[in-house]
């Protein structure tokens, strides 16, 4: 492994100004399972490691009235037991529960999951359906961004120097909202999304889509947003011809690569059937009765 | 430059040595002496080097060494009750689900962590639950077994 010095900062304030002062490449260490595999490879530089873990909050999931404020560092493992979270965000508990092996998720974290920046990654796509918010600090102080402007590009996020994602938060639905997550992997469990759809819907009583945000992955560079899916739901009830538009609309929006685990026509085509299938899951979750 | 690491090892107060990029097993293995945890594939797939972490399953070949500071870690070694074998150890001995023994510490760790969390599991969630403990014997079927057999005799005695 590359020569490390590593840092176990207990304040938001000392980890900035560790991140901030470095003089080797600084590397935030959450869970590890992306990080120390990268600081594993051959000719992996020198590196700082700043240990976020033991800063208060980093691993803990409160809610308040407006909503959810999620520790970056929790575990997947912890995360996927919170019957509290399960209930309200059943499609990103999901997603975090297929991450990897049991043993990948307890220590794998949604924060690095996030900043990793994998476009494969299986949280983002249903971060963003919920519309979860980035809260970074840093030297200059706190600043708020929408997840999907977080990720910049394959591997690459926001954060400048001495930045730290210090928490994720996510508003408390509206009643009649329900979110799902799924991904098509050609194996059963332990593998990569080869494209991933998240859908959150709300859905009035009588059924009709009030409001609908659909994030797919593993389809471009970076996880995106698919409008044209949502202006189709808006004001519609769930049925076979709006399913149909929806997975339609998530094709076009896909510009995938083709690669060992998929071609650019498979990919494009299953993103759209995982955008439909997701969208159903959402609606029955959200009260509608199909 | 060395770094000195306080923890506790199965119960028993540790300390020892390390360099901020030697992994907990190397930890383990090397500093400690506790050579029962094994060493896979060193990248996280293969679960060979499972080990609990206070209270969670994780590969140790993917954290630091410098992290189990403070930590609670619970090895193969802790398993057994001094002379006696856990349950889940006979039932691996009685189903003969073992070949070449690499993945069997890990195994036994991760099938401890499950019938911990779920006393009842079907054989679809143990087969999920263990997807991360690979067997390159292919010994799956015997090891199933075995841990459904361990976990109905664990029930019995509960």
């Amino acid at each position: 492994m590359a020569a490390l010095t590593y840092h176990a900062p207990n304040s938001i304030d000392d980890a900035i100004k560790i991140l901030a002062d470095a003089s080797l490449p600084p590397k935030v260490l959450s869970g590890g399972t992306d990080l120390i595999i990268q600081m594993q490879r051959p000719k992996a530089p020198e590196a700082l490691v700043v240990d976020v873990k033991k800063i208060p909050g980093m691993r803990d999931a409160e809610w308040s009235e407006d909503g959810l404020t999620l520790g970056p560092a929790m575990s997947c493992a912890e995360f996927t037991k919170r019957q509290d979270i399960k209930s309200i965000f059943p499609g990103l508990v999901e997603a975090a529960y297929l991450i990897g092996s049991t043993q990948v998720q307890g220590r794998a974290s949604l924060g690095g999951n996030l900043c990793n920046a994998s476009p494969a990654a299986d949280t983002i796509p249903a971060l963003i359906a919920n519309r979860a918010i980035c809260v970074i600090q840093g030297p200059s102080g706190t600043r708020v961004v929408p997840v999907e402007a977080f990720v910049t590009g394959v591997g690459k996020n926001c954060l400048e120097q001495g930045e730290l994602l210090a928490a994720l938060t996510l508003a408390r639905p509206e009643p009649g909202t329900a979110d799902a997550y799924l991904r098509f992997i050609p194996r059963t469990e332990m593998d990569i999304a080869v494209a991933g759809a998240a859908v959150s819907l709300t859905l009035d009583s009588r059924g009709v889509c009030r409001n609908a945000r659909i994030a797919i992955g593993a389809v471009a560079p970076t996880a995106i947003l698919v409008p044209v899916a949502e202006d189709i739901l808006v004001g519609e009830t769930i049925s076979d011809e709006v399913l149909a538009g929806v997975a339609q609309a998530a094709s076009d929006a896909a510009s995938p690569i083709s690669d060992r685990r998929g071609t650019v026509e498979f990919r494009r085509h299953v993103v759209g059937v995982l955008t439909k299938r997701a969208t159903l899951i959402a609606a029955e979750r959200a009260g509608a009765q199909l | 430059m060395k770094t000195h690491v306080s923890t506790v090892v199965n119960g028993d107060a540790v300390e020892f040595l390390c360099s901020p990029s030697d992994t907990l097993l190397h930890a383990l293995r090397n500093e400690i002496g506790l050579t029962g945890t094994k060493e896979g594939c060193g990248s996280g797939d293969c679960g060979a080097c499972s080990v609990m972490l206070d209270g969670a399953l994780v590969c140790s070949c993917l954290v630091l060494g410098v992290e189990a500071q403070g930590s609670q870690v619970e090895t193969i070694e802790g398993i057994a009750h001094q002379d006696k074998l856990h349950v889940i150890q006979e039932k691996f001995l009685e189903h003969a689900a073992l070949q070449c023994g690499i993945c069997t510490p890990g195994l036994i760790v991760s099938t401890k962590a499950l019938l911990e969390e779920n006393p009842a599991p079907t054989e679809e969630e143990a087969r999920y639950y263990l997807a991360g403990n690979l067997c390159r014997c292919t010994g799956y079927d015997k090891i199933i077994k075995a841990v459904m057999d361990a976990a109905d005799v664990m029930r019995q005695g509960a």
